[in-house]
């Protein structure tokens, strides 16, 4: 078993129109940014795209919006240093908004690639956000239910893979990137070093192989707060 | 009437006595911004365990400016550092840590608080780009959820209210707040006070607030460094 793609392109290559996408990380941190770049060549459009943020500046998902491919964005919290992209999209109309509790988020996603189609959280009891939602009372508590959250593929930043794409990651670059490796129909990884089987100590990979469908290699991956502060702008 | 703006605290004074309640062991989710202070103020001799909700538990100081590593943030995508002792863990974890009740304390902002310990701090709801995040999740699990705020709004009006106007980030979740003139906890639906700021009087504190002040019991001095 061999799970490693040797470009970029290939990687991503039959992601269709239509899709959804979940992308890894927390602001900058764990954001796949070659993957997405390549998902903005490649051309699909009118993805549903699930992240923690909206993107920063015009590079990443960001990107992505500004070049038009994104109709839907389920995320916790749209604001960034710079999100006059996603701004400017959500004032004039055109990209719908969910917005979602950032431990929801995590949980929706982790019970998607889980099997879990509900589960009852406290978070959001008696605000705006529960609106509609299924109450029910545990131990004398309200909980509001939530339902899973899958895709059809996940964009996945890592540290090191192995061909099985057993995976480990690097510091808080961790984010929501393993919950949303086991939550998408098709897991795509990039990862900084792919190492031979044995590679990896069993006992520290994060993500096993099982949640992973392709890797693909980058070995020196752009960090969006630096490409923020050089102005940098993609395409 | 005292001019409140002349002898209220300033926010590091606020957060110093926030950070006087934390004790020593204590694991400690700091909201964005201003409550993120409350770090800096650690009584000597105690040492909390601070959690921030992308993954981290027990992080270092911010680095040298231009020693950033952008894998290393917090929660409000601030470089921070490793430190022996640090742990990284996925987002379901770290939500887990916070739902699950195994923080200590939780210290946020707040645009309002009710009497009844409801916290508004997330949206105004005048339109704009809606934004949640961890605040939501933040407020349900902690032991304990105390608010860091100036007593009154830029414009004078009260933020410790009957009820809230603004929409909810959670219901009856506070348990303390902190503000510039003073220390309040929220029992049985009501304020009680804690402690004053020595300079202000019961009918100046009470003339800002906007529900009814009890108190419990004797009503403490608040004194905090001065320098600070």
């Amino acid at each position: 078993m061999d799970k490693t793609i040797s470009s970029l392109a290939g990687a991503v290559a039959d992601i269709p129109d239509g899709a959804s996408v979940m992308i890894g990380g927390f602001g900058g941190s764990g954001a796949p940014i070659e993957l997405i770049h390549a998902l903005i060549d490649q051309g699909a459009r009118d993805l549903t795209v699930i992240n923690n943020n909206a993107g920063n500046g015009h590079v990443g998902l960001a990107a992505l919006i500004e070049q038009g491919r994104v109709r839907r964005l389920i995320c916790s919290f749209p604001r960034s240093a710079d999100p006059t992209v996603f701004n400017d999209f959500y004032k004039a109309g055109k990209i719908e908004l969910e917005i979602v509790p950032q431990g929801t988020l995590a949980e929706r996603i982790r019970a998607g690639g889980a099997g879990i189609p509900a589960f009852y959280t406290p978070t959001s009891y008696g605000t705006d956000l529960a609106e509609g939602k299924p109450v029910e009372e545990f131990e004398g508590r309200h909980y509001v239910r939530e339902r899973w959250l899958k895709a059809d593929y996940a964009l996945v930043k890592a540290e090191c893979a192995d061909p099985h794409g057993n995976l480990t990651y690097r510091m808080a670059a961790r984010n929501f990137n393993p919950v949303m490796a086991m939550a998408a129909r098709r897991s795509i990884v990039q990862a900084r070093r792919i190492v031979p089987l044995g590679g990896i100590d069993p006992e520290h990979v994060v993500t096993p192989g099982i949640f992973v469908d392709a890797v693909v290699e980058v070995t020196d991956p752009a960090q969006e707060e630096v490409l923020n502060r050089e102005g940098a702008v993609y395409p | 009437m005292t001019d409140i703006s002349e002898i209220k605290l300033t926010n590091a004074q606020i957060a110093w006595r926030a950070a006087q309640d934390i004790g020593d062991g204590a694991y400690v989710n700091l909201g964005i911004g201003f409550p993120e202070m409350v770090a800096k103020f650690q009584p000597e001799g105690r040492q909390a365990i601070f959690h921030t909700e992308n993954g981290v538990l027990d992080f270092g100081p911010a680095p040298e400016p231009g020693q950033e590593d952008w894998d290393c943030i917090n929660a409000g995508k601030k470089a921070i550092t490793v430190r022996p002792g640090t742990a990284f863990f996925h987002h379901a974890d770290s939500f887990a840590m916070v739902r699950g009740g195994h923080l200590d304390v939780a210290i946020l902002g707040a645009f309002q608080v009710a009497q009844n310990g409801d916290l508004a701090n997330w949206s105004t709801g005048r339109g704009g780009v809606p934004a949640v995040g961890g605040a939501m999740d933040l407020v349900h699990g902690a032991k304990r959820v105390a608010v860091v705020t100036d007593h009154v709004t830029k414009d004078g009006k009260p933020k410790l209210v009957e009820q809230c106007s603004f929409p909810l980030t959670g219901k009856g979740c506070v348990t303390r707040v902190y503000t510039s003139l003073a220390v309040i906890d929220v029992e049985d639906a009501h304020f009680v006070l804690r402690e004053k700021l020595p300079a202000v009087s019961m009918a100046d504190l009470q003339a800002v607030t906007g529900a009814t002040l009890h108190t419990g019991g004797p009503v403490a001095e608040l004194i905090v460094p001065e320098d600070l």
